[in-house]
């Protein structure tokens, strides 16, 4: 029975700083730590005293990689606050926006993140000599999606015309109809990227546990939905609090955000497993290809599940845009009526489930706030993959069992800056 | 020899590095000029002999006072990258709460563990060489300003307040749509994109070298803006600045 002692200092090829931190002595492991040394920022606090036109886009600077979602979060709470049903259209363009969020990020991982190491390279910068059809269509792809932000928003990185009630700005049926035309004729780059991933060995694991996602009747959810689980209960947006917990962990002075269980995964493989039969037919073709089948308890396949979504995503983007051409694109005036109340918004933002909670006063002023980030929700499930790994690979070289602890924390494509104060922090 | 580059970050939200990325159409190109030494985010080497480091964010905590200055003594330029970075941005709006009770309404029981100083720009710590401004920066900028570095010339940012570049776009005045705007004092450069997309600037570039900031204020007032409402606007981006205190 071997002892390890291991420490695994700024995972790299994540979004936010985390360290690795591994004790095992004649085979038990006596401490396995996933520490996040990202400095806090303390959003909720600065919110506080902050007016309803300004939230959204302070919030979106929480990340830059999903501020599409903070935003689109944030607007649905302030306007669940107000009463206030934003238009169709506005929903409809909303839904385009995230869509193209999805499938940036999603690429952005799977590509930059994640094929290196399945590629045995150290990033995506030797792959633009070794792979360089790769690394092209990796851009050309990212480019599409990053574009559609644009047209929507004005801006992938924080979106400037999504406010509350509405957009400042439509896009043009000109414009559309461009995206509507690239978006047609990148099926073969997203088919090819399927292929890649296909080609690419993931490790085989199995690790059951609470798959959490938004659940709509109309559509696989990204905007809209109840709280749905994989254990079979059905939560409402406005009462999360009764279904995320944060709980005291025994032999831990830390709390842990939990469900049913001891810990939950949210983001792309949890709404495969929770949603997948409303998946866009060639979504689901990938998912088939892919050997991708619900209930799905391998955290790898977490991408193999964003790249369904990317494809899923890009589907869902051309039928939105074929409604709002055939409905017409109106500039639309936005009223909102202000007044004192509380709010709750959640949307699938590419990492899982995002909520943002506002109370207002009756001049549209925040009092109170909370945010709770996907990345935070996994957490406690990281840790509980990683546990569950590291004795299957105990009798590996030291440098092989840091690599594939690690694999598994990017698997989940972490977002630590902008989940930093959900987040466990023990110090070692 | 190709000139090395690192990229780092501090307090952000790391959107600014993610425009290096999105450099879609260029980056090969940049990628072919450059030597990439340290990048965390992107890549798993990491080497510490750069002469360019990029560095977004802004500094919140004793640690990265230390950090910082360590990478200042290794870098021959230092380049602020984004708002945080150059302004202290977003951060900056809990300098104006109590330090010890912004720690305990966010992490309640746990506060003490949370390590916190009041926000603060590159330059508040360390001589900073150049700065792209934004929040996030702008794609075109980023890819001026390094080409300029790879030149050896030194970059130069528009001295004119975004207004110019409004009424060059012929966009309406936000003003005039009964909004309030930071554009009359803040520095162009961003093809005004904001009031383009329909909303006002909120100032994330900083000002221009000489901003008439009184008269500035005034007018805020004038469009019915509360003396809370002026400093609020101020301090999205620039609480770290005296305009905003």
């Amino acid at each position: 029975m071997r002892d390890l002692s291991l420490s695994v200092h700024h995972i790299t090829r994540v979004e936010g700083h985390a360290n690795i931190t591994v004790d095992v002595r004649k085979g038990e492991i006596k401490e396995l730590k996933l520490e996040i040394v990202e400095s806090p920022r303390f959003f909720e606090a600065m919110l506080r005293g902050r007016s309803w036109e300004d939230v959204a886009h302070i919030t979106s600077r929480i990340c830059g990689i999903c501020a599409v979602g903070h935003t689109a979060a944030s607007l649905r709470a302030t306007e669940a606050a107000f009463d206030f049903v934003p238009s169709e259209q506005t929903v409809l363009l909303r839904k385009l926006i995230i869509d193209g969020e999805t499938m940036q990020s999603h690429l952005l991982h799977v590509y930059f993140l994640v094929a290196p190491d399945l590629l045995g390279v150290g990033s995506v910068i030797p792959l633009a000599a070794t792979h360089p059809e790769v690394v092209k269509r990796a851009l050309r792809l990212k480019k599409l999606a990053n574009d559609i932000c644009y047209v929507v928003g004005g801006r992938a990185v924080h979106p400037i015309s999504m406010v509350v009630g509405g957009f400042t700005r439509p896009p043009t049926a000109q414009e559309l109809g461009g995206l509507r035309q690239r978006l047609v004729e990148a099926v073969p780059d997203l088919e090819a990227t399927a292929e890649l991933i296909k080609a690419l060995p993931l490790p085989r694991f199995e690790n059951p546990t609470e798959y959490l996602a938004l659940k709509s009747q109309a559509e696989y959810a990204f905007y809209d939905g109840d709280i749905a689980s994989t254990d079979g209960d059905v939560t409402p947006v406005k009462d999360y609090r009764q279904k995320i917990r944060e709980t005291v962990v025994e032999h831990s002075t830390t709390k842990h955000v939990s469900g049913n269980r001891q810990s939950l995964m949210v983001g792309a493989l949890a709404r495969f497993n929770n949603n997948h039969e409303q998946l866009h037919p060639l979504a689901k073709k990938v998912a088939r290809d892919l050997g991708l089948r619900a209930p799905c308890h391998n955290s790898f396949m977490i991408s193999v599940a964003q790249v369904v979504e990317a494809v899923h995503a890009a589907e869902d983007a051309i039928m939105a845009i074929d409604e709002l051409l055939g409905r017409g694109l109106k500039d639309e005036p936005i009223k909102v009526p202000v007044k004192a109340g509380s709010g709750v918004g959640a949307v699938e933002v590419p990492r899982g489930t995002l909520y943002h909670e506002y109370s207002y006063d009756s001049k549209g002023v925040i009092s109170d706030s909370n945010l709770i980030i996907p990345t935070g929700q996994n957490m406690a499930n990281i840790e509980f993959d990683l546990r569950a790994i590291l004795p299957q690979i105990l009798d590996k070289p030291k440098e092989e069992i840091a690599h594939t602890l690690e694999m598994v924390v990017r698997a989940y494509d972490p977002c630590i800056s902008c989940s930093t104060h959900l987040l466990d922090v023990r110090f070692v | 020899m190709k000139p090395k580059i690192a990229v780092f970050e501090f307090s952000s939200c790391e959107g600014c590095q993610l425009m290096f990325a999105n450099l879609e159409a260029e980056i090969l190109e940049v990628l072919g000029a450059v030597e990439i030494v340290n990048f965390r985010e992107i890549m798993t080497e990491k080497g510490d002999d750069y002469q360019i480091a990029f560095v977004e964010g802004a500094i919140t905590q004793e640690s990265e006072i230390e950090r910082l200055k360590k990478i200042r003594e290794q870098a021959k330029v230092l380049v602020a990258l984004g708002a945080c970075a150059h302004l202290g941005g977003v951060n900056c709006m809990k300098n104006y709460q109590d330090q010890e009770e912004v720690r305990r309404y966010v992490y309640k029981e746990r506060a003490e563990w949370f390590d916190t100083i009041p926000a603060r720009p590159l330059s508040a710590v360390v001589p900073v060489d150049y700065a792209v401004p934004g929040c996030p920066i702008d794609k075109k900028e980023l890819l001026e300003v390094t080409k300029s570095l790879l030149l050896g010339k030194k970059p130069s940012l528009p001295d004119y307040p975004v207004c110019v570049e409004c009424k060059m776009a012929e966009n309406i005045c936000v003003f005039d749509k009964g909004m309030t705007c930071l554009g009359p004092v803040t520095r162009a450069g961003c093809a005004t994109i904001c009031p383009t997309f329909g909303n006002k600037c909120e100032g994330c570039r900083g000002l221009v070298d000489n901003p008439n900031v009184n008269s500035h204020k005034q007018v805020l007032q004038e469009h019915g803006l509360s003396v809370q409402g002026i400093l609020n606007s101020f301090r999205m981006f620039e609480g770290y600045l005296e305009v905003a205190k």
